[in-house]
């Protein structure tokens, strides 16, 4: 029997019982659709982790004020004050791939414009910071090296601020008070949007870092070179492990902290951060896949049973087309034939399906959702699978009749 | 008739040609439990070029086994089968079916068309499996048709047709690969007494131009269109005699 008519003869048996048809592909068309979407939302999810992650910077270090141990009890988070200016100037002299160290500090304050006001977060910076952490200006400029130099009063605005303090307006030129000192507005921040965490990142106002310790009250301490935290971005490709180590060490020796005493800092290392959010979001788009994979086996199994079933009904058939001189591959290929074919139609469908729910998914629920092309074509080529291996058991049934046991058949 | 005079020198038939049939010892027997049923218990016979035998005897008698056997559907436990000088009850499952397909031509009582396909993809069915391509298959379905006296009905689905119809279908589908042998089990038995003599008067017509037919039947009246009646009783063969046969009105 020539290729060509087994697979006419094939399809003539699947005709002659189109619902019967339709529904065992049903299964594969609902296993294929689920591996499609469900791979498209979770690849979805991934990519925004991923995308929110290059947008933090992952050969980022940062290093901040620690707490002090008195007693053996620890004081908590910043209340140490050993961090300064000069340790941020040793690191990118003496850490080798440093390209910056930018100091910074922090404070969360009420910011006023006319009669608006609004809370928010202060940092004081220097221009490095803005490169560290890629930060543009959207209008008018950002902090210089004279305004840092010149404890100049003037502050650059993030885009919450600005929405919420001077409403559409252009506030470049406007004044504004912190703590009762007025500052100068000299520029607006590109938005950055949420991070990570959920958290907004145009929340915040800039200013020059020593202007911030000479007028914001309760930052004056006994230390006028104190620092919070700052932030090391390392040369690309650098060994972060390495660096981390190394920075440590010399923190150590700066503070004269004896072997055994706790750091007077903490450390954090962006890229950390980084991979276990991208684990989690690896592991919910593999927690996905296996779910839809075996929606696709199930899709599998009501392919054998409706096979089996097929060839019991058709077991006169088969005896026939043995008396007449059909050989036991004939039969085989017959029904493997008949198998593939449902799930191969059944995954086209499928695939037209997924495509679709991913895209409605994608607009209704507002999800990111990513099309695999890996996914589509895996799902294919697996649900081919299915239909070969799931459709083998009753085509090799069937073509072991024995033609009279078959033409006896009731 | 001309033709009668050779098949009526029985005693010959070990000499000259080789017989287009021989059967040796055949042995069929069925275990059902602690049952043994010899449904054929040691049966010797043969049957040459262009006879049309009759196989005649009580139900139960063994003549549907001795028709399996013959149409290699089933294989004997014991004895050998010649069939056109080669030995075919030790051959394979595939070599059987290659048989099958080529020399044997084999009618049921109920027909067994594939009641989904048309009359013509009926008769293509057994030229699919010798590997014909489609024109031809086409082409040699018509003719087989033609010869069964259903020209114009090609298109029609068996339920569209009588009974004494589809079984001229299911004739044209074993003559349709020229095989050298034509088998019927009680070809007659689902058909009334008028389409019954038409198909006799079928096969009589297909067996003088020249195929060896060999078809059970319980009736007398389907038999005596015949050269030679066989009658079993009890797995055995207890009788073998040539009559001159009737013809069937055309
Ligand atoms: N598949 C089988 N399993 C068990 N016993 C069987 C089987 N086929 C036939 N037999 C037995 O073999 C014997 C001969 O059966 P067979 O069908 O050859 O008879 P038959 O002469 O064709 O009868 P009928 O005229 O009723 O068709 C019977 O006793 C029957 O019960
Ligand atoms: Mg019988």
């Amino acid at each position: 029997m020539n290729p060509l008519d087994s697979v006419r003869t094939a399809l003539e048996a699947l005709r002659a019982n189109p619902l019967r048809s339709a529904l065992t592909m049903l299964g594969i068309v609902i296993g294929v659709a689920a591996v499609i979407a469900m791979v498209a939302v979770g690849a979805g999810a991934r990519d925004q982790v991923l995308r929110q992650i290059a947008s933090l910077g992952t050969n980022l270090i940062m290093v901040g004020q620690g707490s002090i141990a008195r007693g053996g009890v620890k004081l908590g988070a910043g209340t140490a004050s050993s961090l300064t200016e000069e340790d941020a100037v040793t690191i990118t002299r003496d850490i080798p791939g440093a390209r910056i160290a930018a100091p910074s500090v922090r404070w969360g304050l009420q910011i006023v414009a006319g009669n608006q006001n609004w809370g928010t977060v202060l940092f004081g910076i220097t221009p490095d910071y803005m490169d560290a952490r890629e930060w543009t200006i959207e209008q008018g400029r950002g902090i210089s090296d004279e305004d840092v130099a010149q404890a100049t009063k003037v502050v650059v605005l993030g885009q919450t601020v600005v929405r919420n303090l001077f409403g559409g307006g252009d506030p470049v030129g406007q004044q504004v008070r912190v703590f009762s000192t007025p500052l100068t507005v000299i520029g607006v921040l590109s938005e950055k949007g949420q991070n990570t965490q959920g958290q907004d990142q145009d929340d915040v106002i800039f200013v020059p870092l020593s202007m911030a310790k000479r007028n914001i009250p309760g930052m004056a301490k006994s230390n006028p070179r104190f620092i919070h935290s700052m932030v090391i971005k390392m040369d690309e490709g650098a060994d972060m492990e390495a660096a981390q180590t190394q920075i440590r060490d010399l923190l150590r020796q700066r503070h004269r902290l004896i072997p055994g005493q706790d750091d007077d800092f903490w450390m954090r290392n962006l890229s950390e951060v980084a991979a276990t959010r991208d684990a989690s979001s690896r592991a919910l788009s593999f927690l996905l896949a296996a779910v839809a994979a075996v929606s696709l086996l199930v899709g599998g199994i009501g392919i054998m049973n409706i096979m089996l079933v097929s060839v019991t009904e058709r077991t006169r058939e088969i005896g026939l087309r043995l008396a007449i001189g059909a050989r036991r591959r004939d039969i085989l290929v017959q029904f493997l034939i008949e198998s593939t074919t449902l799930s191969i139609i059944g995954a086209g469908v499928g695939v037209l399906v997924g495509i679709g729910t991913a895209m409605v998914v994608a607009n209704l629920a507002g999800w990111p959702t990513l099309i695999q092309i890996d996914a589509v074509v895996l799902a294919v080529v697996v649900s081919g699978l299915i239909g070969v291996f799931f459709g083998l058991y009753p085509a090799r049934r069937a073509s072991l009749l024995n033609p009279i046991d078959a033409l006896r058949h009731e | 008739m001309a033709s009668d005079a050779p098949c009526l020198d029985h005693t010959a038939s070990t000499e000259g040609a080789p017989a287009l049939i021989a059967v040796r010892n055949l042995v069929r027997a069925y275990t059902m439990g602690p049952h043994t049923v010899r449904a054929l218990d040691g049966v010797s016979t043969e049957v040459r070029r262009g006879e049309f035998v009759a196989v005649m005897g009580p139900s139960g008698s063994g003549k549907s086994t001795f028709m399996n056997l013959l149409g290699c559907l089933d294989r004997p436990d014991g004895g050998s089968y010649h069939l056109d000088g080669q030995e075919v009850s030790r051959l394979s499952a595939d070599e059987l079916a290659v048989v099958r397909n080529r020399k044997i031509g084999f009618v049921f009582q109920s027909f067994n068309l594939l009641p989904r396909q048309s009359a013509q993809t009926n008769v293509e069915l057994p030229m699919v499996y010798a590997g014909l391509d489609r024109v031809a298959r086409a082409e040699k379905a018509r003719a087989a048709l033609a010869a069964v006296g259903l020209d114009s009905r090609g298109h029609h689905r068996p339920s569209q047709l009588s009974g004494g119809q589809q079984q001229r279908v299911a004739i044209a589908r074993a003559l349709v690969n020229d095989p050298v042998l034509l088998l019927a089990d009680e070809p007659t038995g689902a058909l009334d007494t008028a389409t019954s003599l038409e198909i006799m008067a079928l096969f009589q017509r297909l067996n003088r131009g020249g195929i060896t037919i060999v078809l059970v039947t319980h009736e007398p009246d389907v038999a005596r269109f015949a050269g030679r009646v066989l009658i079993f009783r009890d797995g055995h063969l207890v009788d073998d005699h040539r009559q001159e046969p009737e013809a069937a009105a055309p």
